[in-house]
């Protein structure tokens, strides 16, 4: 018999530089749900919302389909299609007063209030990287890559916040 | 000696000294002098020398729009040539050098260029260079190289910082001269979110240069209050020291701020940031650009432009001496008087109009400049007029020959300006960029009153378009002059006189090419090199064409301008590529087993943006082959482990995934039982393969399919593709689960002993599938096979990979196993001819690669086409093996296929190898490759050629094939 | 250039990517014969204004087809293949 140890995927955190901190982000079960033509997903959201679930929250990740986070996989059989994300992905918290300009630098999206709320997500790309963004307040962002990629948003992040900080 | 006036400069701060060094001669000024500003102060009028001519230059201009005054900058190593001395600000222990020349700048060797110039005309490389073919290579390119192009790089990497960002607005105001500052005041009171670009590093534009009154008020202290009121709202962004470089399609523009080329010490700072500004509106406000007037010798150090002049003298109070003014128009009077009632010593004001001579300094009317004298700098203009030529002795030549509006940005959509008679100069045509207005003196309009209605009127409207209403707001007042001018853009006086100073183009060139043919100003322009330079002929593209339409008797509206691309001003290739070197060039993706594989000392491979490891070296195995023969041998004898978590892997879902899949794949997968895993091949549409892989039917309307590591995205985006395109009302949805789970392949004779210590039962049909529970963790096992050999591949969740590569290292090393990399990898699967993207490269169909018999009896994606006679007729190249017939021979990839005792030649071509690899189970070489009715041909033999290696190889063609073809060591 | 996905709204081009003219969503029937075929993967118009060609918007993994104008670069209409469960309206 073995025993095998859960590993995180992001190294080098928490990291604050100038007004911007990046710390590791636990989402708890991650699971993705896609409804099937015709069948209705209570709290299924729109594109860009972002709904309460109960414990968790449902979030729009995608064409035809959420990101449900925070609690665990639903019974949704033959409702729609339902998929373990857990490990897919690594998260981080992007926060504090430069946490705009340092996303700026990254991310082509109009990362301003009015056209980004706070409570909403995106899916958008970072560098080169593909990304899921929640905002959590003006200044917090939780972002979510590919978990293969998580030195490389690590690096790209700290890289932007180095480079901001700088300017202050 | 000083050329400073005491109490004036607006930026400069006299409290805080700084020293800099000019080829390698120190210099004391003050912090907030720009290169250009400081040199003229301490006298050094002579900056560089020209292009072509090697003529000694100062500078013209005091802004981005510089063509003469070009310098190196050396710092930390590094140096950048090119750099606009009026641009450049200065810190302490800035380190410039004068570029383009041999031996020092006051005794230039290549000035013997100048004494040969009735040899250098427009054209002259075309007509020369060409004959003796022989002579090119060895003797003109050499040569030409060593005397042309400006400055000299580093050679190094520029490890620099550069940052690229983006910003987004409701109304972008592009440039804080009096229209922009007013546009941007009544945008931000009506609440628009408005950023304002401005390329100096103080915002104000001719309104610190010239000092005009706004509202009762000198206009810096009107700018000043401007600038309080606005910073301090929450809805516009300042941007200073940033260019506007590019207009681009719906409402984006490129920019580049000049973040730490100003500091003596940038630290973190990056250099530039180049910014991608999303407007809804834009307003360019850019100001006009002054033209010199082309006479005799009027490229001298000490020769300006009035606007020039008058920027240093307000804003760096630098001293010019005793200035002539050659002026056509009612601006150049106006900026003399300004520079007199300043004290500036006025020697002569030259005018070719018969204007009335009514002022306090010598006005020469109906005259005109026709010669300058001074070796290294300015010492006499020679002025013509009614009563004959005089020498006027002075330190600068201010040449005002009007204003051509700085509409660059306006055209860069391929809009065309037309030509305006009023100001002779061209102006923007409305509409020429969506979104984007022009107002003030980029417009042609020029008066500092004129200029802040307009700005104010341009945002009226642009705030209309945005859905806001504009508030009310009442202009302030300022100068409101007329403005006359009587075009004057050559002097014909003999000798030659400079229009494009930063590519030596005279006068004479431009006539030359108009009357050699080359009558077009598209022509024109390439034939003598006008405006081709880094400043892109801002100060002489207007006349240039003038001089032409003259030659050519075409007139200027007819000529036209030619094409304004961007960038506005030269963008560093480092700032536009910002963040993409070294590790920012591609993301990284590691496997959860890197960090273990790392500390087993493999080196790691790229396989495309994943790193894996080439081998696993052990004691006294100094290259791959020892390690990589080893490795395969422990395989085929015992057990090996190996992360595959890089295969794309896609969970397909619903009651229509199986018909979902049988439209994607060739074969048939709905009718795959639960628990069952099939190999499946993918065409494009044109039917040639796209990828293969393996199916697996986890429950009755569930699959996980792979693809291989390479084609993993383009397949996703092509399964979306079919789904969106042709079956959105299937019951079936798809998502990547690549990084979800960790994969690792457990191949060889042992492989069921690893897993048995895993407390796994391997109870596995080939090609069955399973959940499994491993220490706990849910986990799947396939029983799949790349390898040849009894195999698995047994995956787990992603957060628990690095700790079932340890167990899985450990327990393979227990029974006489091992880790093993990609080199293993490749020869096990060509030991088995199974098929990579070396194989399946695009070209070749599935019976080209012997799996025709794979295309069901239905329809699929690939299938119709596949079936075009090009694709099925006899003769193609089909997938063989190749054995060397001297078997200690090496086989090369990439080498081609030919008939024995057939020539190498493209008509003789039979085939090509794909893959090669060194098999210790059979004791030589193997190839992998195609060939021409190739399934027939077995038992040949034929030579392998590889013309780029020189290696020539006897191989037999054989089965692809090699080892254990009846698959008996993976059916166990 | 910007395109508006109608599920993100309107993005920079480098969230694209572009995939070719929207004639491939004609798939002809698998015994519709060579010609048609042909014209299906090959033969392409190369107009002097409006065309419609297929864009791929990677971070929503959405297909778009899209109206533009070659000559003028306007962008008149982008819509999504199918027809997914949480689409906007
Ligand atoms: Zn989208």
């Amino acid at each position: 018999m073995v025993d095998l140890i859960a590993d995180g995927a992001a190294r080098g955190l928490p990291v604050t530089l100038g007004r911007a901190s990046l710390v590791g982000f636990d989402p708890g079960p991650v699971t993705s749900i896609a409804p099937f033509p015709g069948r209705a997903v209570p709290g299924f959201p729109t594109p860009g919302q972002v709904v309460a679930q109960g414990a968790g929250r449902m979030v729009w990740a995608g064409r035809g389909m959420a990101f449900l986070i925070g609690a665990p996989a639903p019974d949704l059989q033959g409702q729609a299609a339902v998929t373990d994300q857990s490990d897919g992905w690594v998260w981080v918290t992007l926060s504090g007063a430069d946490a705009v300009a340092v996303l700026a630098r990254l991310v082509p999206l109009d990362l301003r209030p009015q056209a980004f709320p706070a409570g909403t997500t995106a899916r958008s790309t970072l560098g080169h990287l593909p990304v899921l963004l929640i905002r959590e307040a003006v200044d917090t962002f939780r972002i979510a890559a590919f978990r293969s990629m998580a030195g490389s948003l690590v690096h790209d992040l700290t890289g932007a916040m180095r480079a901001v900080a700088a300017r202050r | 000696m000083s050329f400073r006036i005491p109490g004036k400069g607006l930026m400069i701060d006299r409290t805080r000294p700084v020293q800099f060094s000019f080829d390698g001669k120190r210099f004391d000024v003050f912090q907030g002098d720009t290169l250009a500003s400081a040199l003229l102060a301490n006298g050094q009028r002579l900056m560089g020398r020209s292009f072509k001519y090697h003529r000694p230059r100062g500078v013209l201009t005091a802004g981005s729009e510089e063509p003469s005054a070009l310098v190196e900058i050396h710092e930390r190593g590094q140096q950048t040539p090119n750099v606009r001395a009026t641009v450049q600000e200065l810190y302490e222990g800035l380190e410039a050098r004068s570029q383009n020349r041999i031996g020092p700048l006051g005794f230039d060797l290549l000035a013997v260029n100048d004494l040969m110039a009735p040899f250098f005309s427009a054209g002259f490389y075309y007509k020369t260079f060409m004959w003796p073919r022989a002579f090119w290579e060895k003797i003109y390119e050499p040569a030409i190289r060593r005397a042309a192009g400006l400055g000299r790089l580093s050679g190094k990497h520029d490890e620099a910082v550069y940052e690229k960002a983006w910003a987004h607005c409701d109304l972008l105001v592009i440039g804080a001269g009096p229209a922009g500052w007013m546009a941007a005041l009544v945008a931000a009171r009506a609440g628009a979110d408005v950023i304002l670009a401005d390329e100096d590093r103080r915002m104000g534009g001719r309104l610190l240069a010239d000092l005009p009154e706004v509202g009762g008020q000198a206009g810096p202290d009107w700018a000043a209050g401007v600038v309080a009121e606005l910073a301090a709202l929450p809805n516009v962004r300042l941007m200073t020291r940033t260019t506007v470089t590019g207009a681009y399609d719906d409402g984006t523009f490129g920019a580049l701020e000049r973040v730490g080329l100003h500091v003596a010490d940038p630290g973190d700072l990056p250099r530039e940031c180049f910014w991608r500004i999303v407007a809804k509106r834009a307003i360019l406000c850019a100001g006009a650009l002054e033209r010199p007037i082309a006479h005799p010798d009027n490229d001298r150090p000490g020769v300006m432009l009035a606007s020039g002049v008058s920027a240093m003298v307000n804003k760096w109070g630098v001293d010019p001496g005793a200035v002539v003014v050659f002026s056509n128009n009612d601006s150049g009077l106006a900026a003399t008087r300004r520079l007199f009632a300043q004290g500036i010593r006025i020697a002569a004001y030259v005018d070719p109009r018969a204007i009335p001579v009514t002022e306090p300094f010598p006005v020469y009317a109906q005259a005109q400049v026709t010669g300058t004298r001074g070796r290294l700098g300015l010492r006499d203009v020679a002025v013509t007029h009614a009563g004959g030529t005089s020498l006027i002795e002075a330190r600068t030549l201010a040449l005002a020959g009007g204003w051509n509006p700085t509409l660059h940005l306006a055209c860069h959509r391929n809009g065309r300006p037309e030509w305006s008679e009023r100001i002779a100069a061209f102006v923007p045509r409305a509409g020429m960029v969506p979104g984007l207005s022009v107002a003030g003196a980029a417009r042609g309009v020029f008066s500092t009153a004129a200029c802040l209605a307009d700005g104010a009127a341009s945002a009226a409207e642009a705030l209309g378009d945005l859905g806001l209403n504009p508030p009310a707001l009442s202009l302030p007042q300022a100068e409101d002059a007329p403005y006359a001018i009587v075009p004057l853009w050559a002097v014909d006086a003999g000798g030659r006189a400079w229009l494009d100073f930063a590519n030596d183009v005279t006068t004479k060139d431009v006539k030359l090419a108009a009357q050699e043919g080359y009558s077009s100003v598209e022509h024109m322009k390439r034939y003598t090199t006008q405006g081709m330079a880094p400043d892109q002929g801002k100060s002489s593209n207007v006349a240039a064409l003038a001089v032409l339409a003259e030659a050519t008797g075409q007139g200027i509206p007819a000529t036209g301008t030619t094409t304004y691309r961007p960038p506005f001003t030269p963008v560093s290739i480092a700032a536009m590529g910002a963040g993409g070197r070294a590790e920012g060039f591609a993301p990284r993706r590691l496997m959860t087993s890197d960090a273990q594989t790392r500390a087993m000392g493999a080196p790691m491979i790229e396989a495309g943006l994943w790193y894996r490891p080439s081998y696993f070296p052990r004691a006294g195995e100094t290259d791959w082959r020892p390690a990589c023969d080893r490795e395969v041998r422990q395989v085929r004898e015992a057990v090996g482990v190996a992360d595959v978590s890089t295969l794309g892997k896609i969970d397909v879902q619903g009651a229509d995934a199986g018909r979902f899949l049988d439209f994607v794949y060739t074969n048939t997968m709905s009718t795959l039982p639960v628990g069952k895993v099939r190999y499946g091949l993918m065409l494009r549409e044109d039917g040639f393969v796209m990828d293969d892989g393996t199916c697996a039917r986890l429950g009755d309307t569930h699959y996980l399919i792979t693809t291989t590591t390479a084609a993993a995205g383009q397949v996703m985006r092509h399964l979306d593709f079919v789904h969106q395109a042709f079956c959105a009302g299937w019951d079936v949805r798809l998502i990547s689960v690549t990084e979800t789970w960790a994969q690792f392949a457990v191949a060889g004779p042992r492989a069921r002993d690893v897993l048995a210590g895993l407390g796994v039962q391997a109870a596995l049909p080939f090609m069955g599938c399973a959940p499994v529970q491993i220490g706990g963790v849910a986990g799947r096992l396939f029983r799949i096979s790349f390898s040849g050999e009894e195999g698995y591949e047994v995956a787990v969740p992603a957060r628990y990979g690095a700790s079932l590569f340890a167990e899985l290292v450990r327990l393979a090393e227990a029974h006489e196993g091992c880790a093993y990399g990609m080199e293993a990898l490749n020869v096990l699967r060509v030991e088995k001819g199974f098929i990579t993207h070396a194989e399946i490269h695009g070209r070749v169909t599935a019976d080209d690669v012997g799996l025709g018999g794979m295309v069901a009896r239905k329809d699929c994606i690939g299938k119709p086409a596949s079936q075009r006679p090009g694709l099925t007729e006899p003769g193609r190249e089909q997938l063989v093996g190749l054995m060397p017939v001297n078997q200690g021979e090496v086989l090369t990839a990439g080498a081609h296929l030919y008939n024995e005792r057939d020539a190498a030649t493209r008509e003789n071509n039979q085939g090509y190898v794909t893959s090669v690899a060194p098999s210790p189970t059979l004791d030589m070489w193997l190839g992998l490759g195609f060939l021409k009715n190739g399934r027939a041909r077995h038992g040949e033999v034929i030579r392998l050629d590889d013309g780029l290696r020189g290696r020539k190889v006897l191989v037999e063609v054989c089965h692809p094939v090699f080892f254990d073809p009846e698959g008996g060591r993976m059916r166990g | 250039m910007r395109l508006t996905c109608p599920c993100c709204g309107t993005r920079d081009r480098r969230e694209f990517t572009y995939y070719g003219a929207a004639e491939f969503l004609n798939r002809p029937a698998p015994d519709a014969g060579l010609q048609a075929w042909d014209a299906y993967l090959h033969l392409r118009d190369n107009p002097a204004g409006i065309t419609r060609d297929l864009w791929y918007h990677d971070p929503c993994q959405s297909w778009l087809e899209v109206t533009r104008d070659t000559v003028t670069h306007e962008i008149h209409a982008v819509r999504a293949l199918g027809d997914l469960v949480g689409d906007a309206a």
